[in-house]
């Protein structure tokens, strides 16, 4: 069931390695000179709300929201090196048929890895482009056999007191969970993304297997999973424990729903430097084509 | 300068030598480390030095700053009047280098960040947050506009003393400020609160002990 999904770009759209690598040497380099912020902004003028160029491996893995490793946006830069990856493991219990602890090997066997081009929106109204590698949850889901009745799908990340400095203090309640309902699980844009520009996916993005959803905000993608449970009842979720106001269950990017403390309204996209513009956020993150059917009849305010 | 002398208890020669040597600090080298170190984050920030989001950046740094120097201003007298040293003549320094990084994070936020009037206002009538950093930063330009000695000549020592009581509140708002855009439970905005707090309860606790200047 993968390729269930065509993006607007191919992966031949993908900024090459060596060029993005390059491309950051230059923007060093004319870092020395004031004003190469404007260079930046010129770079990404052309730039609107659809625009799917990916942003760079350095702004990808540099600015991330990873509460385990710290609050800052550096912090699991910093420290996420020290999260132990290998061997991994993924519990998947609940109502399911093959119920298990599956190795990070034997869960990628038989998966087929695609790339996927997804726009990210963060509820804190800065948006990214990245290039994932990974294979659609559906195809887990149903390797595992979800039972009659399973009606949504609970997921945990790893709470490794001794590797992740962030949890001595509670943010939110930890172990970090987020959960879907079966029907956007199984939807060809879900993915458990394993990578990001082919490389292995970085620890502070998620290593080694993260969940990737790409019309919710950033926080229902949830990383570094270790459980998956599946079960009849709305699971439990860590931002809505903390608020339930602030962040609901569903979590769709939405511009007419305001985030009780700021609007949600406008984004602004990483990459563009100290003069970038901000751009109109897209219903669904701008997959209201592929996602709205999902939640016909649904009141998308109350049920946010 | 006499009341240096106020609370000092005999033969404390730490304390004597270290409000020796702020004494041969000239007050204005606080204006041009306040202005260096302002202009070298906005650099940073236009270089790339802080990071791939430099907006959301620099408006934190200038806006961490500005608290940290109102906890500072706010400690001066009670540094003087228990640890008896005198930071005194840094006080005006502190207040305006505030009042100018509170401004300096207002146009980051005006001009860089939310980067239209409508949305400005939207921001300040509905949401709170940006409401009370508002009042804050409002309650702060008439200290800025009174911090020179014509003003207070002007006014009358006892009237700019009231009219600076204003940086009580604002200090207040400004913690409250960032407490209120944290996500979940974090641990930094509440040392700032707690910081302005405890040290306007100091004043109060001790209303015999103020001292005319």
């Amino acid at each position: 069931m993968a390729h269930r999904y065509k993006p607007d770009l191919t992966w031949d759209d993908v900024t090459p390695k060596e060029i993005y690598l390059n491309r950051r040497q230059i923007m060093m380099g004319s870092g020395a000179l004031l004003g190469a912020g404007l260079l930046g902004t010129q770079a990404r003028a052309a730039e609107d709300a659809w625009d799917l160029t990916p942003n760079t491996f350095e702004e990808i893995t540099s600015y991330n929201n990873f509460y385990e490793f710290g609050t800052g946006k550096d912090d699991p830069a910093r420290h996420a090196g020290q999260m132990t990856t290998t061997p991994w493991s993924i519990e998947i219990d609940g109502m399911v048929d093959n119920p298990g602890t599956y190795s990070f090997e034997q869960i990628m066997e038989g998966m087929t890895v695609e790339e996927r081009i997804y726009r990210l929106r963060c509820v804190e109204r800065w948006s990214m482009v990245v290039p994932w590698n990974g294979f659609e949850l559906a195809d887990l889901l149903n390797r595992v056999g979800v039972q009659d009745g399973a009606r949504y799908v609970a997921f945990e990340t790893l709470a490794r007191p001794e590797e992740m400095p962030g949890l001595r203090v509670p943010v939110i309640e930890w172990p970090y969970r987020e959960g879907l309902r079966l029907d956007e699980a199984m939807h060809p844009l879900t993915i458990m993304a394993t990578g990001i520009y082919g490389e292995p996916m970085p620890n502070q993005n998620g290593a080694p297997i993260r969940l990737v959803v790409p019309w919710k905000y950033g926080y229902k993608s949830i990383k570094s999973i270790v459980r998956i449970t599946l079960t009849d009842e709305q699971p439990v979720t860590a931002w809505n424990t903390y608020s339930a106001q602030e962040y609901g269950f569903y979590s769709n990017v939405n511009p007419n729903r305001p985030h009780p403390r700021w609007s949600q309204a406008e984004e602004r996209r990483i990459g563009g430097g100290l003069f970038s513009a901000r751009m109109p956020t897209l219903m669904f993150n701008g997959y209201e084509e592929e996602v709205a059917s999902l939640y016909d009849g649904m009141d998308l305010l109350e049920f946010h | 300068m006499s009341e240096i002398t106020q609370t000092s208890k005999p033969g404390r020669p730490l304390k004597d030598s270290i409000n020796g040597a702020l004494r041969r600090v000239p007050p204005w080298t606080l204006y041009m480390v306040g202005a260096a170190w302002g202009g070298w984050l906005f650099y940073l920030a236009a270089t790339g030095g802080l990071g791939v989001e430099p907006i959301e950046a620099l408006e934190h740094r200038y806006g961490e700053i500005a608290l940290q120097l109102l906890v500072a201003g706010l400690a001066v007298t009670p540094i003087r009047q228990r640890v008896g040293i005198n930071l005194m003549p840094f006080r005006r320094a502190i207040g305006v280098l505030t009042f100018a990084f509170v401004l300096a994070h207002f146009l980051v936020w005006a001009v860089l960040d939310v980067q239209r009037v409508s949305a400005m206002w939207a921001d300040i009538l509905e949401r709170p947050y940006v409401t009370i950093g508002m009042a804050g930063f409002l309650a702060l330009i008439p200290l800025g506009l009174t911090s020179n000695n014509w003003s207070v000549r002007k006014l009358g020592a006892a009237s700019w003393r009231k009219l600076h009581k204003l940086a009580y509140p604002a200090a207040v708002l400004g913690a409250l400020h960032y407490v209120w855009l944290a996500k979940g439970f974090q641990i930094e905005p509440l040392v700032y609160l707690f910081a302005v707090l405890g040290l306007l309860a100091l004043r109060i606790r001790r209303p015999a002990a103020r001292v005319a200047r």
